[in-house]
């Protein structure tokens, strides 16, 4: 069997006790961390938040299907909604609230302008298969973004529907392979380094190919020799993250590029960490074939506690022909969308509609807000930040590779060696002291990993007080104070959770009490 | 009835032409909780180091390897419903499943107790 | 720059802390020529007012479908969100958090999903739904491969009355993976003999319901030949507001529900972001792409939510996960939850009515014009007409009268002449008896 030799304790048998200070609650509330049923628990199917007037008597046009069955939908007054979400809101972590050093994430500011312009009621209240005459300002913003996008990447050009990276990742694989069976032969594996993200190799299998894993060298780069030797006429391509999952530029990347190009194979780059090179390197200069690109990352579209998101891909010359439809043209007096391949080259159609036009407008708004000269300080910003926390941790923390890093630094747990101290435990910790915890076990390269990615928009009173948390932490962890880390959190607004019995027995929907 | 151990950490017991299958206690320990096992179907067809079952804890999923080639005759319904057997008895009432050996030789290759024993304390 | 909190102070102190001289020096792995040695050619930074000033120009240059009498649908509808859904939603707590891998301090998230997936298995009447896919057609994509999964069969046999867009997208998404996708005959509003297209290979007959030109079909005798049969049936819903009014695709035997959910709590946006809803029977849970939102206890034994089951994602499972899905529809989820909550039961069986209702009006007025003829027999809040012109041509002429009258059929189907004078209109709570009257009006003048 393969075994996961880094496995973690998902249950909760040995956190101890809760540590909690005070009374008791009656409610089980503490203070302003207030308990909240569900709003199958607080609400009834009577109850609604939503007038409408009545509808005079008619009759419908059903064909006899008519819906007899009570739902179950539990429904609420607005002023009883408002507070159970805005409770519900508040046991949230967020950008909004603290440094969120999600390493690979990419958790930066998410600007309120963006919020405003993209509720116009010219850019919200449209609908995609409405007139184009009737949506040409649209089509105009669709098409001035994906120039910002080409200009920043040096692309030629951009699939602009993948709705987010890794669909982006998938529509690009999708053009290579559409690429190569043009030219006779699909192929059939794809490169892949041990440490990309977990979305590649999936994608990959999406598209018919097998990866074979390139491993990376000491220095945590791929290795260019035992990629060429994996090179070969069963090639389709090498999917290479840059700069890559250990926060490392990756220094050969021409020669990568050059060496999957003369086996007539193709260079997809994932662009989950363009954020740390934007306006001061272009991928289109470093011979990649097929870049996405995540706005929720980069271009700073909110995550919104999991998505939407949005993946344009930029395509060279070579691929473009095999693009996804629909894609707007400019002509002469005005846009066109086209929705129907006449060229037989397109692979096909990624989604209905045309993309994620409301985070369009929120990167966008949120590139022209930087500008040329805006956009390259945030990557200065970005790998300055990374670099100043790997310079002021490396003394107490085991740093895995030299630096400089770019966007993220990666640490390993050597330091917490005879601690007892797991990364699982250190990151928890972390969440008493206010922080949300930094990408921990990935990648999968280092031991232990801990990806820290403070990004442009922390000034720099924050990150040394982040600096300042985590150095106390690491000196708890060497002075014995197990306790602290093994059962922690003590002071979120619940302690660890039992993902062992969640996973044993999935419940996964409300039901009521007596079915 | 003798047990064999492969260096994937799989046990077969054997009596007759049948194997029974399982983890050993090394590997349920190294994998932590276990929530979740994906088992073949009887009258499947493995050849040796074939992947037949997936073992999944919370953060992973381990492929389980033939040990020797065969015919499934029997699989371990209980852990459907409790995974967790193969945490508690992983030699015992966490065993996987019943395989009608197609040729014995096969298990040659395989250690004795002493010698996973050996095998395991090599890997620390 | 507003957005950039670092001085030029701090950038020399830290530089300093770093031992480097300058920022470039920390750009030191990148080959030397592929460094930009000045700017893009982009234009520089721009103050709040201006970036406003440039979408003002953008939005200005669209007719928003609240301005004028507005009848397009099709897979994306307009109704009226409560204002309270968008309040939440921009709250930093919801907006600016990160997919919930940190249970401690992502309970509002988690909490929200686990409603979500709750209404969504109740709304579709299945057991269990996951916690979103990016929209109704990938989520169509998703289910093709997920029957697969199930029946280990590569055929899924695809009705030629779902929205077309969403025909194409399932192709793609199985375009490499040894999958057979055979689409039957568009038929308007015949009845379709799907059953006969079901061979030995197939894995699951797909239809729409209400489907692409509006008709309400019951397909619970197709659900049963097909599970005799040991093949899956996977029902889309593009307009969810409809199971408000309509039975379940569970009551008829669904085994995979797939919906577009932009109808509850989510605007128009041009095409998205919107929510793709994904349920199922219990015993397939563990072929669900996406993730799952499920309850446990803390260790002080309070109940609280997980992400679980990601042992079939990608970030563990790799090449032999469900799905590559990462990033979800997460915050349209919240929307579509906040206002389902609103509407409750009571208010999403009136909506729906309502619907319902405006549309029956609609289609009783139309039928009175000369030169429109009803095509559908049944329908929620959208259905066909034939016209005696090129749709196309009608719609573009009313277009000119600040009319935007539905979508012509043409515009999704160029090669099928038989459809060239074929309007799908589509009717919601926010359309006024004014708008149907200057509809009519307009129409009988462009027919004449």
């Amino acid at each position: 069997m393969t075994m996961n030799n880094q496995g973690r304790p998902t249950s909760v048998e040995n956190s101890g006790n809760s540590t909690r200070s005070g009374y008791p609650s009656y409610t089980g509330s503490r203070g302003l961390s207030q308990v909240e049923g569900l709003i199958y628990e607080i609400g009834d199917t009577s109850r609604t938040g939503v007038d409408f007037p009545e509808v005079e008597d008619f009759e419908n046009r059903l064909g006899g299907m008519e819906r007899t069955e009570e739902i179950g939908l539990a429904g609420l007054t607005e002023p009883e909604a408002m507070r159970h979400y805005t409770r519900l809101s508040r046991k949230n972590y967020a950008i909004d609230l603290g440094l969120y050093p999600l390493g690979s994430c990419t958790m930066k500011h998410n600007p309120r302008l963006n919020e405003k312009v993209v509720r116009l009621p010219g850019l919200s209240d449209i609908h995609p298969l409405q007139p184009i005459s009737t949506t040409q300002g649209a089509l105009d913003l669709i098409d001035t973004l994906a120039h910002w996008l080409k200009t920043l990447t040096g692309m030629p050009a951009v699939a602009m529907s993948p709705k987010a990276g890794a669909h982006g990742e998938l529509c690009g694989l999708m053009t290579i392979r559409a690429a190569l069976e043009a030219k006779g032969n699909p192929r059939s594996i794809v490169l892949a380094p041990e440490s990309a993200h977990g979305t590649n190799p999936a994608t990959a299998t999406l598209c018919g190919y097998t990866v074979k894993p390139i491993p990376a060298t000491k220095d945590g780069r791929v290795d260019l020799e035992a990629m060429k030797e994996a090179l070969g006429p069963d090639v389709a391509a090498i999917m290479v993250t840059n700069p890559n999952t250990c926060g490392l530029f990756e220094r050969e990347i021409i020669e990568i590029a050059d060496a999957v190009h003369e086996i007539g194979g193709y260079f997809y780059c994932d662009g989950a960490n363009f954020n740390a090179i934007v306006g001061k390197v272009r991928p289109g200069d470093l011979g990649v074939d097929a870049m996405h690109i995540n706005l929720h990352k980069t271009f700073s579209t909110p995550h919104g506690g999991g998505g939407p998101g949005a993946g344009p891909v930029v395509l060279s010359e070579a691929l473009a022909p095999y693009a996804p439809i629909p894609y707007v043209v400019a002509g002469d007096e005005e846009f066109e969308l086209i929705e129907h391949d006449k060229s037989g080259k397109s692979f096909g159609r990624m989604t209905a509609f045309h993309g994620q036009m409301g985070m369009f407008v929120r990167a966008l708004a949120y590139m022209m807000s930087h500008g040329a000269d805006g956009l390259a300080k945030v990557a200065e910003d970005s790998v300055l930040n990374a670099n100043y926390i790997l310079a002021s941790l490396k003394d107490v923390m085991s740093a895995s590779f030299n630096g400089p890093c770019m966007h993220e630094a990666l640490f390993d747990d050597r330091f917490l060696k005879d601690t007892g101290v797991s990364t699982l435990d250190f990151s928890k910790a972390m969440i008493d002291e206010g922080y949300h915890p930094m990408t921990m076990y990935f990648p999968l390269v280092v031991h232990g990993a801990m990806l820290i990615e403070p990004t442009e928009s922390e000034s720099k009173l924050s990150v040394d007080q982040f600096i300042g948390m985590m150095r106390h932490l690491v000196a708890a962890a060497k002075a014995g104070e197990k306790e602290r880390f093994s059962g922690a959190p003590y002071n979120a607004p619940l302690r660890r959770l039992d993902e062992t019995a969640a996973a044993r027995n999935p419940v996964l929907r409300w039901t009521k009490p007596d079915q | 009835m003798t047990i064999y151990y492969s260096e994937d950490h799989e046990w077969i017991e054997v009596e007759g032409k049948t194997g029974t299958v399982g983890i050993t206690d090394y590997a349920q320990n190294a994998l932590g909780d276990i929530v979740f096992v994906e088992l073949p179907e009887v009258g499947e067809d493995f050849a040796k180091g074939d992947e037949v079952a997936v073992v999944e804890s919370v953060k992973a999923a381990s492929e389980i390897y033939c040990p020797v080639g065969g015919e499934i005759t029997a699989v371990n319904e209980e852990l459907e419903d409790n995974a967790a057997l193969v945490n508690t008895s992983p030699d015992g009432d966490g065993w996987f499943f019943k395989i009608e050996i197609a040729d014995e030789s096969e298990l040659e290759s395989l250690m004795d107790a002493a010698g996973y024993k050996e095998f395991i304390a090599g890997l620390e | 720059m507003r957005y950039l909190p670092l001085s030029s102070d701090d950038r020399a102190e830290m530089l300093a802390k770093i031992g480097v001289k300058d920022i470039d020096d920390l750009f030191i792995d990148v080959p030397n020529h592929a460094l930009l040695k000045g700017l893009v050619d982009l234009p520089l930074h721009m103050t709040e007012m201006e970036v406003e000033q440039n979408f003002a120009a953008f939005s200005d240059r669209n007719i928003s479908a609240g301005s004028v009498p507005f009848f397009v649908g099709a897979g994306a509808y307009r109704h009226h969100v409560p204002a309270a859904v968008d309040y939440q939603i921009q709250r930093g707590e919801f907006l600016t958090a990160y997919t919930p891998y940190q249970p401690e301090i992502s309970q509002g998230t988690l909490q929200a999903l686990y409603e979500f997936q709750t209404q969504v298995a109740q709304i579709t009447g299945m057991d269990v739904a996951n916690a979103s896919m990016y929209d109704g057609s990938t989520a169509a994509g998703e289910a093709a491969l997920m029957a697969r999964r199930i029946t280990r069969k590569n055929k899924a046999i695809v009705s030629g009355n779902l929205h077309p867009q969403y025909i194409d997208v399932i192709k793609s998404a199985t375009k490499y993976t040894e999958d057979v996708i055979v689409v039957s005959e568009t038929t308007v509003n015949r009845a379709e003999n799907l059953l006969e297209l079901v061979d030995d290979d197939t894995n699951c007959v797909i239809v729409q319901y209400p489907d692409f030109f509006g008709n309400i079909n019951d397909y619970s005798a197709l659900a049963d030949a097909l599970h005799e049969k040991n093949k899956l049936l996977v029902i889309i819903t593009t307009e969810i507001v409809a199971l408000g009014a309509i039975k379940s695709p569970g009551e008829m035997g669904a085994d995979i529900v797939v919906g577009e959910g932009q109808s509850i709590g989510n605007g128009l946006n041009y095409g998205g972001p919107y929510v793709g809803l994904f349920a199922t029977k219990q015993k397939y849970v563990r072929q669900l792409p996406g993730r799952l939102c499920g309850q446990t206890t803390d260790a002080d034994g309070k109940r609280g939510f997980v992400l679980t089951l990601s042992t079939r994602e990608q970030h563990i499972r790799r090449e032999k996960a469900t799905s590559n899905i990462c990033t979800n529809a997460g915050l349209c989820t919240l929307a579509f939850t906040i206002h389902m909550t609103l509407l409750g039961e009571a208010g999403y069986r009136q909506l729906a009515k309502i619907n319902h209702a405006a549309a029956v009006k609609l289609a009783s007025k139309l039928s009175k014009v000369k030169g429109v003829e009803l095509l559908n027999d049944t329908f929620f809040n959208e259905f066909t007409v034939r016209l005696n012109k090129n749709a196309a041509d009608v719609v573009e002429a009313l277009v000119e009268q600040d009319i935007i009258a539905g979508l012509p059929v043409s515009r999704l189907y160029p090669d099928n002449k038989d459809l060239a004078n074929d309007l799908l209109i589509a009717v919601t709570e926010t359309t006024s008896e004014d708008d149907m009257d200057i509809l009519v009006g307009e129409l009988s003048e462009v027919l004449k």
